[in-house]
């Protein structure tokens, strides 16, 4: 009798030992995955902003005041474009 | 052991005589602390299952936290994913004034994080007693810093922030968003349930340094709202914008508009409308400006209405297109009314009406078919309904009854007056030409494959009003400055008299709606120009050139094979000009 209940009570230390254990690796891989979704928001605000960034840096009216502006570049009127055809056989259907 | 039981006896000796007590003392006692405990165990059976809110919530206040999870607002973006409008998080500072302790450099720091002044940030502390905001909508890295300062009575709040890129290229067709991320305007109004987000919740158990180490109860995930692609081509948009920005300003003119159509799905690729506004900065934008005129706004279209009229005289089988017409002497007199043409002409093949866009030969071709017949080809075309683009607010024109028309109303319903009609509208109406017959439905959502449209006109009357309207850009037409080089176009002017009140006035509405190249149609390009006040006024000197402008510059963006020699743009003098009325 005595023998069995020794064992039981060794088995309960083993257990409780394990619960502490075990909570403390479940809150610490809780504290690591926080961390995680904090980075992974952090990455989302940041991809937000570049494509907004992207996006206006690559807006055409952007584009077109830096090539007027600071480029000096214009745009071809039709007086001053010449049109070439691309193979003798082409302009020959024309 | 004697001695000790002698100092025993003594002892005894010593002992006091038992006290005698107050016979009352000890049940007064006894009731007395037995009351305070009744008070104490009522008091905590009160707390514990009666009154336990606020303990309770004082509790879990110290060691669990409820945690918002933000759901952003969905991106708007173009047919090829370039965004148009997109939430990024910001941050807002604000403060308790009463609370807010800083010493001067901490103040001074905080001034120049915000990019302004410490007697500024402390007149905004002095404004309000009990709440202030010290700056709204900063990016969070320049947040970050402020709230490094650590000083006491500051703190943050996490904001979403709509941005528009496209600015003012693109406002009227985007709108834009107020307060609680809310749609006001534009597609943002109208998606509002597809676009926004469904914040969600979590409750944490935290630990002393505020971090969340445990889930408490089932989390809400935030539900993202959903991304939307319009139909926009944002650089067709930008050729669109920028044309007619420079002929509203070239010709003094109040306001315009202009449409892109694609032939093959009727999506809406650039709708551009001046004036505009920049949805970035609104502040002081007046409404009138945030018009989107093309969808909202109807007027009386003119000349741009004839080639409705002969399809359905030619569909209806009582002309050919080589059907002459006596025009001559560029009157006609119905009851007390009389029509006139801006350039008289003699007799004129049908295909001539269209090319010289004569309002009497239209007049005598709609005189001469049943009112049900004409009404039936413009409801066919879309007048007199609402487009159904997806656009908030956007009207449908007026087309009266065929029964209510009077003889004169007949008439001058020919060539564009006395029914009324959006950009967006005409447009698309134009598009059963630029097709085989088929009016194709408008919309601005981007649409994947051939879309199906109603078939309106015979296949035959759809291409001999093309090969008409391609000869009304052509020298001896109203509108040779259409043309473009390497391309066939094809397209109707358009120069009406706004009507104001009750009477026409001479200002004048000038337009121009056609397409290109002829051999395949590929878009369907419509401008207006409202009140061109700077001496021309005809469709074909102000909305024409716009129209080859935008054609020209769409076309080849858009890499569409040229189906013209190079040298096919052949100018009249301008000595020549065609005119036209209406």
């Amino acid at each position: 009798m005595t023998r069995i209940n020794l064992f039981l009570l060794a088995l309960l230390l083993v257990c409780a030992l394990s619960l502490v254990t075990s909570r403390h690796q479940s809150r610490r891989l809780f504290v690591e995955l926080e961390r995680a979704q904090a980075a992974a928001r952090n990455y989302d605000t940041e991809h937000g902003q570049l494509q907004l960034e992207q996006s206006t840096w690559g807006m055409p009216a952007r584009i077109e005041k830096v090539a007027r502006d600071t480029l000096r570049m214009q745009l071809p009127t039709s007086a001053r474009t010449e049109v070439v055809g691309l193979t003798p056989r082409l302009e020959a259907t024309r | 052991m004697k001695k000790a039981a002698t100092r025993g006896a003594t002892l005894r000796h010593t002992e006091p005589a038992p006290l005698v007590l107050p016979r009352l003392r000890s049940p007064l006692v006894f009731g007395m602390l037995a009351l305070v405990l009744v008070g104490l165990a009522t008091r905590s059976i009160y707390l514990g299952w009666i009154d336990n809110e606020f303990l309770q919530s004082q509790g879990s206040a110290r060691h669990s936290r409820e945690l918002e999870l933000p759901a952003h607002r969905g991106r708007i973006v173009d047919r090829f994913g370039e965004a148009l409008a997109l939430s990024t998080p910001v941050k807002s500072l604000w403060a308790f004034p009463d609370k807010f302790v800083a010493p001067p450099e901490a103040m001074a720091e905080l001034a120049r994080i915000l990019d302004t002044t410490p007697q500024k940030l402390r007149a905004r502390l002095d404004a309000n007693e009990d709440f202030a905001f010290l700056a709204r909508q900063i990016a969070p890295e320049a947040a970050a810093r402020a709230m490094a300062l650590r000083i006491r009575g500051l703190h943050d709040q996490n904001e979403y922030r709509r941005y528009y890129p496209g600015g003012e290229v693109t406002a009227h067709i985007i709108g834009f968003t107020g307060d609680q991320d809310a749609g006001q305007e534009g597609i943002e109004l109208s998606q509002q349930p597809w676009l926004a987000g469904v914040p969600g919740s979590r409750r944490v158990i935290i630990n002393r340094r505020s971090e969340a180490v445990e889930d408490v109860a089932a989390v809400k995930p935030p539900q993202a709202g959903r991304d939307l692609a319009l139909a926009i081509d944002t650089r067709l948009q930008y050729l669109a914008f920028r044309e007619l920005k420079a002929a509203v300003e070239l010709h003094k003119a109040k306001a315009g508009g202009v449409v892109i159509l694609d032939v093959a799905t009727g999506e809406i690729l650039a709708l551009a409308n001046w004036p505009t506004y920049n949805p970035n900065r609104r502040d002081k934008v007046a409404r009138e400006r945030m018009r989107n005129r093309a969808l909202t706004d109807v007027f009386e279209p003119g000349s741009t209405l004839k080639p409705f009229t002969i399809a359905a005289a030619l569909d209806a089988g009582k002309v050919r297109p080589d059907t002459i017409i006596q025009t001559a002497p560029g009157t006609l007199t119905i009851g007390a009314h009389t029509i006139h043409d801006a350039h008289a002409e003699g007799a004129l093949t049908v295909a001539q009406v269209i090319q010289k866009s004569s309002n009497v030969g239209a007049a005598k071709i709609a005189l001469g078919l049943p009112p049900e017949t004409l009404w039936t080809m413009f409801s066919e075309a879309g007048f007199g309904t609402t487009p159904k683009t997806g656009f908030p607010g956007e009207v449908g024109g007026r087309l009266r009854a065929a029964r209510t028309w009077k003889p004169i109303e007949q008439a001058t319903m020919s060539y564009g007056h006395g029914i009324s009609v959006n950009l967006v509208q005409l447009a698309r109406a134009y598009t059963m030409f630029a097709t085989d017959g088929e009016v194709k439905q408008a919309t601005l959502f981007k649409t994947e494959g051939h879309v199906a449209g109603r078939q309106a006109l015979r296949p035959e009357t759809a291409r001999s009003v093309r090969a008409m309207l391609e000869a009304a850009t052509q020298p001896g037409g109203t509108a040779p400055k259409a043309q473009v080089v390497g391309y066939r176009v094809a397209g109707k002017t358009g120069t009406a008299h706004k009507l104001e009140g009750r009477g026409y006035t001479n200002k004048y509405i000038s337009s121009f709606v056609g397409f290109a190249p002829v051999s395949n149609p590929r878009l369907v390009v419509a401008v207006m120009i409202d009140e061109p006040s700077a001496g021309q006024y005809y469709g074909g000197a102000v909305a024409a050139p716009v129209f080859s402008n935008v054609t020209g510059a769409a076309l080849r963006a858009l890499g569409v094979p040229t189906d013209a020699p190079v040298n096919n743009v052949i100018l009249p003098p301008d000595t020549v000009e065609i005119r036209e009325e209406t």
